[in-house]
């Protein structure tokens, strides 16, 4: 092992944060509401599920967009950047290495947070998933508009058949995800870093190129010895 | 634009704001017009029916005509037309009179005086006295009857006010000249004041109509299910517009009046091609919820809104009929003819009506029942006594008309009454019984001999009978459009969006919430499970691992 030190580094902004976990809230309202509509149980009601169901997922669209905004502005798309490089090694750790102890064969840093893994499930997620959840969850929305927009041809059980299909994707993901988050150093290490921005992380670990974010005049990390 | 702008302002509102509070302002103008009571449809009803306060210029009890010594119906008549001399000619020519539909020519027999059908007492033909008690006229004894005559329209019956004026139930339309006791129901009907009864009229009130429209079928609530007895004085609970505690609407208030002619569905034609509002049209002869409502009735966003263009106001307004009185659901006519000791009877069940009558066979009563539903564009289609019939299957007799593909068709709530009944075994067609006279006319409450009851009752009719006879079940549909609830009774949305809810029956439409796809939730549940599984496996699996470790 090389770099045994562990250091605290400022890994997530304010507005990642708020992000995430506002999406996080966002889309467990929805699949919450989106099943009850669809009859799985009953909870709030129908009339009240459809209700928040809409206003969230509208709220969501729009939450998005800022999102979006932030993305490009900041140059945090290039973190969603796939690559193939290191991807087998990453799973064979998940496989194997982590059952053994091995430290993590791509450990996050500031520029790099993602590794190849997380890079081509969370662009799959926000690039392809989510955006197919918005469309045909607005579509869905907007069913009585059809008409006036033109969209004459677009059936209403194809959308939600999509979007059904779509929400299962989500909750899918949702698991997986919440699971994946008690692998870190110690089970709560990548929570806790999600909520204060800070997490521990072996120091001396050197970006590589292709993991480099490719941008001028960014300060250094933040970082502080960890008094452990 | 509007519900975006809402989403907006409601989404700033709840403190996701990112960006300024400039627009405070503007969401508290939007929350205004969200309030409930602004709902522009409520607004609009008001608004027509505010000052509705009627007049007159002409006190009947002072005119000298009518304070001559009547002793019959058409005496008043002849008065009532010595000043209104328009209005006998412009009644002969409305389905009040002629019951028959005034949309198809009259050779096509469509109508209670022509060759149509239904599941209760059947048709007219041969069985006139009993059935005229319910025409507006004197003397329809059989088909001999003069539509021409003007002193034979009964005026009284839908215009006095006393509550007096009773047509006696066999009298061909007649009052009786001196107390006369009717078996059929033990009551005794008196002959009029004629004076009081001619010197009180006015228009007609919902206990006028009520004379015939709440007795279809020979007594209350039999026919309908939302016309009845309770409606003569119903409170708001039974109907918000008719309710005497709210704005006490009379039947003609909807159904408006041209020259006799009040609107309404005739068999075929619609009451109303086009829903409009009075202010699109404020001359519409039918008025129809959306004439006051409009088409967006609901507070501005609400998603009920959107199912005005496919479900009609009707479909969630009226969640049960019959909530005050029983009606008839069910006739079976083969069970008629079974006698006790020699004798016919009759039973009576739950509510105090009768379920079995040796006249009639068996009846089933429901109370509070929930309609059925189709789409419907306010014509309703039938079979007359000359259609041929399949009688391996129930026959519907009549049949809501429209398609979900229809842009004037809506879901719309029915009453389904369903019989047994008379058909033709070689010539596949309904029957046509002779079921009113006395002994030695075939008649069947008097001989309870079918052969000879559906041999009289089509040689009335003017139809040819086989001789040979059987039953069949058949179906009878009624649209549903009285006893509107107050709107904190309207059907919830999971009542109808769940898999067993009440549009169960309706297909050929996607509708969130009732319809699922099996292929679809199959693939989604094993993603899941799967997923859940896998995860804690792994996790189960870095449990043991570590265990080792620290051992």
């Amino acid at each position: 092992m090389t770099g045994n030190q562990m250091v605290n580094t400022y890994l997530y902004t304010r507005y990642e944060r708020f992000w995430h976990w506002l999406q996080t809230a966002l889309i467990t309202i929805l699949l919450a509401t989106g099943f009850e509509v669809n009859g799985l149980y009953t909870l709030l009601g129908y009339k009240t599920a459809v209700a928040v169901h809409n206003f969230v997922g509208l709220t969501w669209l729009i939450a998005f967009a800022f999102f979006v905004f932030w993305l490009f502005t900041t140059g945090e798309w290039k973190q969603y950047v796939p690559t193939t490089k290191k991807m087998f090694t990453v799973i064979h750790y998940y496989m194997f290495g982590i059952f053994r102890g091995d430290p993590h064969p791509v450990p996050k840093r500031r520029e790099a947070k993602h590794n190849p893994l997380q890079r081509i499930a969370y662009l799959s997620v926000a690039a392809c998933l989510l955006p197919i959840q918005m469309v045909s969850g607005f579509l869905y929305w907007s069913y009585n508009s059809w008409a006036a927009w033109g969209l004459d041809g677009l059936s209403l059980p194809v959308v939600a058949a999509v979007h059904m299909l779509g929400a299962f994707g989500v909750l899918s993901f949702l698991i997986g995800h919440v699971y994946m988050t008690t692998t870190g150093h110690t089970l709560l290490a990548h929570i806790r870093a999600m909520i204060t921005g800070w997490e521990e992380i072996r120091e001396g670990v050197e970006l590589e190129d292709w993991e480099k974010r490719p941008r001028q005049g960014h300060p250094p990390a933040e970082t502080e010895a960890s008094s452990a | 634009m509007k519900f975006l702008a809402k989403i907006a302002a409601g989404w700033l509102c709840t403190g996701l704001i990112m960006t300024g509070l400039v627009a405070v302002p503007a969401v508290q103008a939007q929350l205004e017009v969200l309030d409930e009571n602004q709902a522009p449809g409520r607004t609009m009803a008001r608004q027509a029916v505010k000052e509705r306060q009627v007049w007159i210029t002409a006190d009947h009890s002072r005119h000298a005509i009518l304070q001559q010594a009547f002793t019959s119906g058409p005496e008043v008549t002849k008065a009532c037309l010595s000043c209104h001399e328009l209005a006998a000619g412009q009644f002969h020519k409305t389905i009040h009179w002629t019951w028959l539909d005034p949309n198809v020519p009259p050779g096509e027999r469509i109508g209670k005086a022509g060759h149509s059908i239904n599941n209760f007492c059947i048709n007219l033909n041969g069985n006139e006295p009993r059935c005229t008690s319910c025409h507006a006229g004197y003397g329809w004894r059989d088909s001999r009857f003069n539509f021409n005559d003007e002193a034979a329209v009964d005026c009284l019956v839908c215009h006095e006010q006393t509550g007096t004026y009773k047509k006696f139930p066999t009298g061909a339309g007649f009052p009786v000249q001196e107390p006369t006791l009717f078996k059929g129901n033990h009551k005794t009907y008196n002959p009029p004041d004629w004076n009081k009864v001619a010197q009180s009229v006015g228009r007609p009130t919902r206990a006028n109509c009520g004379t015939c429209h709440f007795n279809g079928g020979g007594g209350d609530g039999v026919k309908h299910g939302d016309l009845d007895s309770s409606l003569t004085k119903p409170n708001k609970a039974l109907d918000v517009h008719m309710g005497m505690d709210g704005q006490d609407f009379d039947c003609v208030r909807c159904h408006t009046t041209t020259l006799h002619n009040i609107a309404g569905r005739t068999y075929a034609t619609p009451a109303a091609t086009h829903r409009k509002s009075l202010i699109e049209d404020d001359l519409a002869s039918k008025i129809m919820c959306e004439s006051c409502h409009s088409s967006t009735p609901h507070k501005p966003g609400a998603k009920a809104n959107d199912h005005t263009d496919k479900v009609a106001c009707q479909t969630c307004h009226i969640p049960q009929f019959a909530r005050v009185n029983p009606t008839k659901m069910a006739w079976d006519w083969s069970q008629a003819g079974r006698k006790k000791d020699g004798k016919p009877y009759a039973e009576k069940g739950p509510y105090g009506k009768p379920t079995y009558d040796t006249k009639k066979g068996t009846f089933r009563w429901e109370k509070d029942v929930q309609p059925a539903y189709f789409w419907f564009n306010g014509a309703i289609n039938a079979i007359t006594a000359r259609d041929t019939i399949d009688p391996s299957k129930p026959v519907d007799i009549n049949w809501p008309v429209g398609r979900r593909a229809d842009e004037n068709a809506r879901i719309f709530p029915f009453k389904v009454h369903e019989g047994r009944q008379p058909y033709d075994k070689i010539n596949k067609n309904l029957l046509i019984p002779k079921l009113f006279g006395k002994k030695g006319t075939g008649a069947y409450w008097a001989e309870y001999d079918w052969k000879k009851a559906l041999g009289n009752g089509m040689q009335a009719a003017g139809l040819s009978f086989s001789g040979e006879y059987d039953f069949v079940d058949t179906r009878y549909v009624f649209p549903i459009t009285h006893m509107v609830a107050p709107k904190e009774d309207a059907v919830a949305c999971i009542e109808c969006h769940r898999a067993d809810g009440r549009l169960a029956g309706l297909t050929g439409f996607y509708m969130p919430g009732r319809d699922h796809f099996k292929t679809i939730n199959i693939i989604g549940w094993v993603l899941v499970l799967g997923t859940l599984v896998g995860v804690t496996l792994h996790g189960l699996g870095r449990a043991i691992a570590r265990g080792r470790k620290e051992d």
